[in-house]
């Protein structure tokens, strides 16, 4: 847990009768200036962590120190501030391998975020090699990010999607995964966590089943990243998207992974800057990997700041954060359900911190600003999946999505703000 | 707490629950659909225009509180007018929640003036009104009846 020297040290030492998690807790958020501001002239709640996280100082701080101290471009200076830059760009990166524990460096794409990642594949990968009639399959639950590249990638080959469904409970069914595979399916895009429901999928089981059949994996690893160890190569996805600021880092930074047994034999995805080894006008020579799929000056001080927020988590360490935040869904789910009128939209047995709900007689809409107004923040809306929506008869849900730095004394003040909402609305 | 007062005055609360003209008029001859893909809220809006006049009005749909309350009000208020005053109507109705001008004049609408100090919910409040107004520049794309 890093802290500035320039900031005055918060003394919020928690109460004698804190141990364990709870203290723990306490220490963390100090950890994020953010968490001190007020909204609507209260205390902010913040439950909206699976839209995006707050930065913890030491984020805040490497980026402010990479444009005090080390601001030049990467990989083309020969003078010094270029070689730390590129040091810091370069040792990012291996700060990302470790993470998620690939095999190399080399397998580790700096891009935007989640969605340019899966656009990355669908354009390279998915245009090279898929025909008229193949197949990929993704799930109901789908993030709009992991549907609308493969439709469009549909679009320019004449591939078809086929769809997972979900069960009741929010988690999909594997039978009839299983069955959607044929002779044509060439790709499985699935999420490993979903955004709108905390529904954890069998990822390790649906690779195993679709590597039976020669058949790659992508998974979409936004929601998941910031809140359990990912490990592809114990996992063996071929393919794995993340972005940073759900991972406590900064926004504009985002990760491809993938074996580079496929990144070598894909095509760069643009053009230009660093993917570039020789240029002639009888052709180009392409830089080898990751490079090759790194276009342009990249966002240097948002993959430094990517690896300060590696640093960060790392530094608590998953097995902490994991027992914590189950305890908060655990504490919230009983806690909301007590509310009457409430129904929580999502039971899988596995689940993140993420508790979508809804109440009788009130728009998910309304929810929202009745609660913002007691300085609670959760999203309203349909969470960018509306396939997902649509299967449970719903245009919109409440979520209230948790992180490291959320206690229960947050969820007692959301549980709170609800029971006004129902007051404000006479239900 | 003022400001939640001010967003929901008894007469929204009122509109949401029981909306008024939450049908399809009889002898509706233009209609709209609109869609608010942020939130998912859903309407239709109905309109039967004579002679410029807008003789009936009705919609149909689900949305949150400040949406649904707008089209009810909306249905009420409009029936009678001409199109121009309709849409002369309209332009106030925007100027008044998004604070650009005061509520004066505005008789039951300004019940949603207080959405001007919620940014976030002016698309909530001018949906219906977006949809009349595509629904009075499209006429001749009359619904049936049937």
């Amino acid at each position: 847990m890093s802290r500035s020297e320039h900031e005055p040290v918060r003394n919020h030492m928690p109460p004698a009768e804190l141990i364990g998690d709870d203290f723990l807790v306490l220490l963390w958020r100090n950890d994020f200036p953010i968490l001190q501001v007020t909204v609507h002239g209260v205390p902010l709640a913040y439950l909206d962590n699976a839209a995006t996280t707050q930065k913890p100082l030491s984020v805040i701080d490497a980026e402010n120190h990479y444009y005090r101290n080390n601001n030049a471009n990467v990989h083309r200076g020969i003078h010094a501030l270029s070689q730390r830059a590129t040091d810091a760009f370069e040792a990012a990166r291996v700060k990302v391998q470790h993470l998620i524990n690939a095999a190399s460096a080399n397998e580790i794409i700096f891009v935007r975020g989640t969605t340019e990642a899966i656009n990355l594949v669908a354009q390279s990968y998915g245009r090279s090699f898929f025909k008229a009639g193949d197949e990929i399959i993704v799930s109901g639950m789908e993030h709009h990010s992991n549907i609308v590249p493969w439709q469009i990638l549909c679009e320019q080959t004449g591939a078809v999607l086929r769809i997972i469904p979900v069960n009741h409970s929010g988690e999909l069914e594997f039978e009839a995964y299983n069955r959607l595979f044929n002779q044509h399916t060439r790709l499985v895009a699935v999420t490993h966590v979903s955004n709108a429901l905390g529904t954890v999928n069998p990822v390790r089981a649906m690779i195993d089943l679709a590597h039976i059949r020669g058949v790659p994996v992508l998974l979409d690893g936004a929601q998941a990243i910031a809140h359990m160890p990912v490990d592809v190569q114990g996992l063996d996805c071929d393919f794995y998207a993340f972005s940073g600021h759900k991972l406590y880092g900064p926004t504009g930074i985002g990760v491809l992974y993938a074996k580079s047994a496929l990144l070598d034999i894909m095509p760069p995805y643009q053009g230009g800057g660093d993917m570039i080894r020789s240029v002639s006008f009888d052709g180009t020579v392409y830089n080898s990997i990751p490079y090759k799929f790194e276009a342009g000056t990249p966002n240097i001080a948002g993959a430094i700041g990517l690896g300060a927020a590696v640093d960060y988590l790392s530094n608590i360490g998953f097995d902490k954060v994991i027992r914590h935040e189950q305890a908060l869904l655990s504490y919230a789910t009983q806690s909301v359900m007590r509310v009457p009128g409430v129904r929580i939209i999502g039971n899988a047995l596995e689940k993140t911190g993420i508790l979508s709900f809804v109440l009788e007689g009130v728009h998910p809409h309304d929810i929202g600003s009745i609660l913002d107004l007691q300085g609670v923040a959760i999203r309203a809306g349909h969470h960018c999946a509306m396939p997902l929506m649509k299967h449970f008869g719903l245009s919109a849900t409440a979520r209230a999505s948790f992180g490291l730095y959320n206690t229960k004394d947050e969820v007692d003040k959301l549980v709170a703000a609800i029971f006004h909402v129902k007051e404000v609305f006479g239900v | 707490m003022n400001d939640l007062r001010e967003l929901y005055q008894e007469t929204i609360l009122d509109h949401y629950r029981q909306p008024r003209n939450f049908s399809r008029p009889a002898h509706a001859n233009c209609m709209a659909s609109g869609h608010n893909p942020l939130c998912g809220d859903q309407l239709k809006l109905y309109l039967q225009l004579e002679d410029g006049i807008i003789r009936n009005a009705g919609f149909e749909g689900s949305g949150c509180a400040i949406s649904t309350a707008s089209a009810s009000l909306l249905t009420e208020t409009i029936k009678g007018k001409s199109k121009a005053q309709a849409l002369d109507l309209m332009s106030r109705f925007q100027d008044m929640v998004t604070g650009h001008a005061p509520s004066a004049d505005m008789g039951k609408l300004a019940a949603l003036a207080g959405v001007c100090e919620f940014p976030q919910r002016v698309k909530c409040a001018t949906l219906a009104w977006h949809t009349m107004k595509a629904a009075l520049e499209d006429e001749h794309e009359a619904v049936t009846t049937e």
